[in-house]
């Protein structure tokens, strides 16, 4: 089953696919189009993989780690499929990161790997846009290049993990403007899912909701305002989303026009 | 350290405000008066806890040439945040674990700015306007040198993040840009600084941190913790003080002692 979160007819719903539309927990069934899309779950604790792919770590020139390089998202980064993410005005080198999400949907602590997949309850993709520019050597990559608004779409389906034979043979590719410019394998991984989960779960428990985004392969190349960049992961889908100019998040600064009801 | 001070107090399903006398450690709730003893408060936020990493001008200078050499090269330009996230969440009073083969903990005091509205771009000058309060967090961290590339492991384990015991209202407080910080194990006083040493001061903290992300209701942004964090072992009694605010205090206790899961 492929679940999404969409808004639509002014609410929020739970959906699932159904033969390529949309059916609301409601019953109506709905185009694709139709629907504003948002991030398949809401996100609890999200942990963000560095360095994941032994072609990516070389392309930056770092050696392989020897344990997970991993760091935390807050939820303000998460958008839907379709979204706008933007592109600061000063920014001159700003990337796509095309991953798969890993979501866990029990409470893990102490798992050996051999166990690990009973505590995945499905996957997504995410794209976890990088902005170079500010790398800074603290606490790296730091919340400015990684936890900015907008920078990670992720979605459109939460698709269950028992439709997805083996998670560790997947396909990644990432599309500007329809050209392939990223491509492959989750096989390549250096930490796979099951020893990240046991990596985690040895001093933290995880719970459902929790989400692990388990790194990008090679390919990186800066986006410009305009782009539509598309990450794509063999089984679980597309996910789009478009570069948008800084401008416009930018007009009108002053927020006292925005009335919060309580 | 003023008497009386207007706070949230957040018990097991439900919220108050209340009336805390800081030095006595009472609490006026629906009209009656509590020991602080004799009520189980909860964690009093709920959103994102947002940790600052070199804030005072003394954790800074302590890292002295270091920062000119690999692998930092420079000192910082922004503000270094990191995430604590929700497993480490645990409220007044409840135990901080020891992980097995740790000898000592890094107790770091901050002042936890409570964010009250969506807060995007926002300039110092209304800085004030988004927040709700204060309260005490305890950011532990197991002991670690280098703050280049540090791993989750030494601050995102379960009970490592103590906060309250309440929020204060910011209208009670004088200044919270000087507000003094102390760290007691045992009863000693082993750290004390203040937040007149902050290198970004609230306000400013608050417009650099919403420059590039959004902090929502509920979110706590941490003003950094002092130098020479304490180091603390099992069995350890920490109490954390900031003026007007009150206490927050956890024993250590080592994590096979304790039931795990839910410790929050």
């Amino acid at each position: 089953m492929k679940n999404a979160r969409v808004a639509y007819a002014g609410a929020i719903h739970q959906a699932c696919e159904f033969n390529g539309q949309l059916k609301l927990a409601d019953g109506r069934i709905v185009d694709e189009q139709d629907v504003i899309w948002l991030p398949p779950l809401e996100p609890r604790t999200v942990f963000a993989l560095g360095l994941n792919y032994a072609d990516h770590a070389k392309e930056l020139a770092f050696k392989a780690p020897e344990e997970p390089l991993a760091f935390l998202k807050g939820p303000n980064t998460f958008i839907g499929h379709r979204g706008q993410t933007k592109r600061p005005i000063d920014a001159t080198y700003m990337h796509y990161e095309c991953e798969l999400a890993v979501v866990i949907g029990k409470t893990a602590k102490n798992v050996k790997k051999e166990e690990a997949f009973e505590y995945v309850c499905g996957y997504t993709i995410a794209n976890d846009y990088a902005i170079r520019d500010y790398l800074e050597n603290y606490y790296r990559p730091n919340l400015k290049v990684k936890n900015r608004d907008t920078c990670t779409p992720i979605g459109p389906w939460l698709v269950d993990a028992r439709d997805i034979p083996d998670p560790m043979n997947l396909k990644l590719k990432t599309y500007v403007n329809g050209k392939l410019t990223q491509e492959g394998n989750t096989s390549d991984m250096i930490f796979g899912i099951a020893e990240l989960i046991q990596y985690f779960s040895s001093f933290m428990t995880l719970s459902p909701g929790d989400v692990i985004l388990t790194g990008t392969p090679e390919g990186l190349a800066d986006t410009a305002v305009g782009d539509e960049i598309t990450t794509e992961i063999e089984g679980i889908g597309k996910l789009v989303s478009t570069i948008v100019s800084d401008d416009i998040f930018t007009k009108g600064q002053d927020h006292s026009h925005i009335k919060i009801p309580y | 350290m003023r008497a009386l001070v207007k706070a949230r107090v957040r018990l097991k399903d439900s919220e108050f405000s209340v009336n805390v006398h800081v030095s006595d450690r009472h609490l006026e709730m629906n009209g009656k008066n509590y020991e602080l003893s004799q009520v189980s408060l909860d964690i009093p936020i709920t959103g994102t806890v947002y940790g600052t990493l070199l804030n005072f001008q003394g954790s800074l200078e302590a890292l002295k040439e270091q920062v000119h050499h690999p692998p930092y090269n420079q000192p910082p330009i922004g503000p270094v945040l990191y995430i604590k996230p929700r497993n480490t969440f645990s409220a007044f009073a409840k135990p901080i674990p020891l992980p097995a083969g740790v000898p000592e903990l890094e107790i770091g005091a901050s002042l936890g700015i409570v964010i009250s509205k969506t807060a995007t771009r926002v300039k110092k000058a209304q800085a004030m306007d988004y927040i709700e309060g204060f309260t005490i967090v305890n950011d532990i961290s197991i002991p670690h040198e280098s703050v280049y590339r540090p791993a989750v492991r030494f601050k995102a384990r379960d009970g490592f993040c103590p906060i309250g015991p309440w929020v204060v209202t910011k209208d009670s407080i004088l200044d919270p840009d000087c507000l003094g910080i102390r760290v007691y194990i045992n009863g000693e006083l082993r750290q004390e600084n203040t937040t007149a040493n902050l290198i970004r001061p609230i306000s400013r903290l608050i417009e650099d941190v919403t420059d590039f992300m959004t902090l929502n209701a509920g979110d706590v942004l941490l003003v950094g913790v002092p130098e020479n964090a304490p180091l603390a072992k099992a069995n350890d009694h920490i109490r954390i003080e900031i003026d007007e605010i009150g206490y927050l205090e956890n024993p250590i206790i080592p994590e096979e002692k304790l039931a795990m899961e839910g410790i929050s």
